[in-house]
């Protein structure tokens, strides 16, 4: 039996402004419930500024004004130790940070602070959570180090001096040093190019194996999402739209924006004309009413300019919100054989 | 280590500009300008003492071979230099026959003392306070802080020195508004000196500090607000980084590289402002004493003071950006 | 631009507080235009009188009404540092968009110059022309000097913006659409730089009016032209606080700090309303 590690309930949180008298509201998380399981890898896909990188800052306990949980949960169970984030206090938070529920974080140019060496960033980060100091750490975090195919030399580096694949799996190193129960991976791949980005994700599927941990990864790129994740949740102007096997997510899409993302998807040696969504992501300050994707939506009606479509259970781990799931087929032919490959 | 030695050249070779053309520059504002630097000294003296004719003629002789204004412009120009290599800028008319440049040594401490002790005060209190205020941006201390910075920071160096010395000469005359030490101790290692230079010290130090702080303060504020949203002070606080590492070690730190970027440029304006304090409150440094040599039209001193001081300032610019590589990696890899 | 006005008016207290200081001392020193004396000329009344109905600043003790001698001061004193401030603009618009733009050598050595500019003290250099001018050294050369010397930090500001505009997309579009380098910069980055040109304006203004007050005071300027520096100068030469007189050098020090702070609340309100970030965190709070 498996166990959920992660339950969110009813989350909504919003960015609230108040600028020269001027409110504004931006529901960058509008009711998402969702639970991610014991030595799973769930993959969160969306467009940017679809509340993705919103949603993950609630997960990861970097709420900060003007950005604010209105409602909901967020239930973490460390080893029967239940936190829930909305409402601990930040000692109890800080409690938790690296020693069970860490972070990779996107942009690995930024991340490392640039006037200090690599060791001195792995003392301030795992020193604490690990109780471990002097050789007795520099031990540790050499042999973690070793796992990730870097040399201790490193730990005596200025983070300028390393490449940019190398300053990655330093984030790496440093998020997993303390074998975290949760870690959740921020587009960790996004700014590498292609052969680094392999490595990158064969490195974090090789340590979530080995120290069993749950994952949450965030990409927009869906074919990095047939490559790590077990299950796939699809984020469309800050509500969880499709959610599912990722397999099943890339051959039988039951919401229409899945079946668009995953069509698009390029193929080798395929040179037809993708079908591009028309429109823009809505805004979030002002999303439209019903089914925020019905602007776009090629099987749009009336009742979906109208009422919102609740997130229904479909089938065994697929969840979707669409008031057509049953009328979603893959978007084109080639489909099929591009999900295989992908998955291959 | 290479990259730090181009670095270390690039800049020399900025200092050896800067000087070469300020005191270029220095050369040519006076001797280009319409006013003979011989009549005009012979005509401060003859105007204060009466000379035999014989007498002004010699001087004029006299001061014609020394300022060479005979001679074409360029080989006035290489004089120039020859003669300030040789640290020999002629005597001073002030104290005769003292050679300006020995009276311009015997200030040049006094300046230095003062203006050094202050810039760090400055920074230091600007750049601390600063930084916490950026990072708790709430905090009602600061916040007054803040506001006390920014209204003494525009205010010209001359009015708060001018403020006070009423305050302290007038209203509440504790400590001394006027000279380098007391009057009646003879100068030495000994306490009653040290204390005395101590106690004159404050209040132009003090001048300098109050408009100073503001201006770092203000700017750290600012460049730490920046800081605290880069991803890396973001991570550490994910990480649940000690609160004190994260304030030292990732917020100021890298908000102090553009800091001490900032500090080799205002020195020249420091500079400045010492020149004023020291007038308003007759502290023997070199301020006052460009000022007296302004006042009696003493040609070699006015020179002497100005070549000095350009240089002093460039060679300060230049020690300040040798240890800005100390504080940040990058530079030195560059 | 007006929206923007009304906006900060309301909205921004230091910018409220800043135009209502520039205000006062602006219109105090617009009344000297319709001034009774020739604020040139001494003993026109009874000297040492404190501030009475009459009198409203006093009189000093060269005979005259403070309010209009300090009136045609800040006048003067204001006109000298728009003067400095509209030409050191002109520099430092010229050399910042030509170093940011062109790029390559022309900024190297633009730069150069620029970090001379900056490690000369300019106090000296200040007191060397007063030195060799002496009387000659009128208001209008004085700002000229100054302005010289006004550019360099202002310069490297608006390169740093014109090296961002440079790659950007509507800057490829005019170049490719055949413009000039000089209609490029003029036409489509100068806008984009204005902002930066009016904050740093205010402080530029508050530069040399510090300077002139402090060159004045020690006798360095024209003294027979009231400014705000020699309107001290007297003070001081006539002992004002030693004497009692201390209306003399109270009420223009008030004034002063007034000019002073009001230009630099000015200054620093735009600042914050030009960068973004600083605007994000308002809008956070």
């Amino acid at each position: 039996m498996t166990q959920d590690i992660l339950k969110v309930e009813d989350l909504k949180a919003y960015y609230q402004m108040n600028y020269f008298g001027i409110e504004r509201e931006v529901r960058a998380v509008d009711d998402i419930t969702m639970t991610v399981r014991k030595n799973e890898v769930y993959g969160i896909a969306g467009e940017s500024s679809s509340g993705k990188t919103s949603f993950i800052k609630v997960l990861a306990a970097a709420i900060r004004p003007p950005f604010r949980v209105i409602n909901g949960s967020v239930k973490y169970d460390f080893n029967g130790k239940p936190i829930d984030i909305t409402t601990a206090s930040e000692a109890e938070i800080e409690a938790i940070r690296w020693k069970h529920l860490s972070y990779i974080m996107q942009g690995s140019m930024s991340v490392l602070n640039p006037v200090r060496r690599i060791g001195r960033t792995f003392e301030d980060f795992a020193a604490r959570p690990l109780g471990l100091s002097g050789r007795a750490f520099r031990e540790r975090v050499v042999t973690h180090l070793a796992k990730l195919k870097l040399s201790p030399n490193v730990l005596n580096a200025y983070p300028h001096e390393l490449s940019g694949g190398m300053r990655q799996r330093v984030t790496i190193g440093l998020a997993t040093v303390c074998h975290p129960e949760f870690i959740i991976a921020d587009e960790p791949t996004t700014a590498l190019d292609v052969v680094v980005q392999k490595e990158v994700l064969q490195l974090i599927r090789d340590i979530q194996k080995e120290m069993g941990a749950a994952v949450i990864f965030v990409t927009h790129d869906m074919s990095v999402h047939a490559n790590v994740a077990d299950r796939v949740g699809i984020i469309y102007a800050g509500r969880l739209v499709e959610e599912g096997p990722t397999r099943e997510m890339f051959f039988a899409p039951k919401h229409p924006y899945t079946a668009h993302l995953v069509a698009s998807l390029p193929r080798i040696g395929d040179t037809s004309q993708r079908p591009a969504l028309e429109g823009r992501p809505p805004s979030l300050a002002d999303p439209p009413q019903g089914c925020r994707f019905h602007p776009r939506c090629p099987l749009a009606v009336d009742k979906c300019r109208r009422e919102v479509p609740p997130l229904e259970t479909i089938g065994k781990d697929h969840r979707t919100a669409c008031w057509r799931w049953q009328d979603v087929k893959p978007l084109d032919h080639v489909h099929r054989a591009n999900g295989q490959e992908a998955i291959a | 280590m290479q990259g730090y030695f181009w670095f270390v050249g690039k800049r020399a070779l900025q200092l050896l500009a800067v000087v070469f053309f300020g005191i270029s520059a220095t050369f040519f504002v006076t001797h280009l300008s319409p006013i003979d630097p011989v009549e005009q000294v012979l005509g401060r003296m003859t105007a204060r003492a009466n000379f035999a004719p014989e007498a002004i003629v010699a001087m004029r002789q006299a001061l014609t071979e020394m300022y060479g204004t005979n001679e074409p412009l360029l080989s006035q120009y290489i004089n120039f230099w020859l003669r300030l290599m040789r640290g020999d800028l002629g005597p001073s008319l002030l104290a005769f026959p003292t050679p300006a440049m020995a009276l311009v040594m015997r200030a040049l401490p006094w300046t230095l003392g003062l203006l050094i002790t202050s810039t760090i005060i400055t920074f230091v209190i600007g750049n601390l306070f600063g930084g916490l205020a950026g990072y708790a941006q709430d905090n009602k201390f600061f916040k007054a802080f803040g506001i006390v910075a920014m209204g003494l920071q525009p205010i010209p160096y001359y009015i708060v020195a001018f403020i006070l010395l009423i305050i302290f000469g007038f209203l509440w005359p504790v400590l001394p508004i006027s000279g380098g030490f007391a009057m009646n101790v003879t100068p030495g290692w000994n306490w009653t000196f040290v204390g005395s230079v101590l106690t004159h010290s404050i209040l132009p130090a003090l001048s300098l500090v109050l408009v100073g702080f503001g201006g770092w303060f203000i700017g750290m504020r600012a460049l730490v607000s920046n800081v605290v949203t880069e991803d890396y002070v973001t991570y550490a606080e994910l990480a649940g980084v000690e609160r004190k590492t994260i304030v030292g070690g990732y917020v100021m730190r890298n908000a102090l590289v553009p800091q001490f970027t900032a500090l080799a440029m205002t020195l020249g304006g420091v500079f400045s402002g010492t020149v004023i304090t020291e007038q308003v409150f007759n502290y023997p440094g070199m301020g006052s004493l460009l000022i007296d040599a302004v006042n009696a039209g003493d040609y070699s001193l006015v020179l002497a003071v100005s070549t000095v001081s350009v240089s002093a300032v460039a060679l300060a610019i230049f020690i300040v950006d040798l240890l800005h590589p100390l504080l940040d990696p990058r530079v030195r890899a560059e | 631009m007006l929206a923007v006005f009304r906006d900060l008016l309301r909205y921004n207290i230091e910018f409220a507080i800043g135009i209502v200081l520039v205000g006062l001392v602006v219109i105090f020193a617009c009344l000297s235009f319709f001034s009774p004396v020739d604020p040139s000329l001494i003993y026109m009344t009874i000297p040492d009188q404190p501030p009475s109905a009459q009198y409203w600043f006093g009189t000093n003790s060269r005979g005259q009404d403070l309010f209009w001698q300090l009136s045609a001061a800040f006048r003067n004193s204001l006109m000298f540092g728009l003067t400095v401030a509209i030409l050191s603009r002109i520099i430092s618009i010229a050399v910042g968009l030509a170093s940011g733009y062109i790029g390559g050598w022309v900024d190297r050595v633009l730069m150069f110059i620029n970090d001379i500019f900056v490690a000369v003290p300019i106090f000296p250099v200040l007191v060397l022309f007063y030195f060799v001018l002496r009387n000659n050294l009128d208001s209008f050369t004085l700002a000229l000097i100054m302005a010289c010397f006004g550019w360099p930090f202002d310069a490297r500001l608006i390169r740093s913006v014109a090296l961002g505009l440079k790659h950007r997309e509507f800057t490829r579009h005019a170049v490719f659409a055949g413009m000039s380098t000089r209609k490029v910069l003029l036409e489509e980055h100068l806008p984009y730089v204005m902002p930066i040109i009016f904050s740093t304006f205010m402080n530029n203004m508050l530069w040399s009016i510090g300077l002139e007050v402090t060159l004045a005071v020690l006798g360095f300027t024209n003294i027979n032209n009231p400014t705000i520096g020699t309107v001290l100068y007297w003070a001081n030469s006539h002992s004002a606080m030693v004497v009692g007189t201390w209306w003399w050098i109270v009420i223009p020090v008030i004034l002063i700090v007034m000019t002073f702070l009001g230009l630099f609340l000015l200054a620093i309100s735009m600042n914050e309303y030009i960068d973004p970030r600083s605007r994000l965190r308002r809008m956070g709070a």
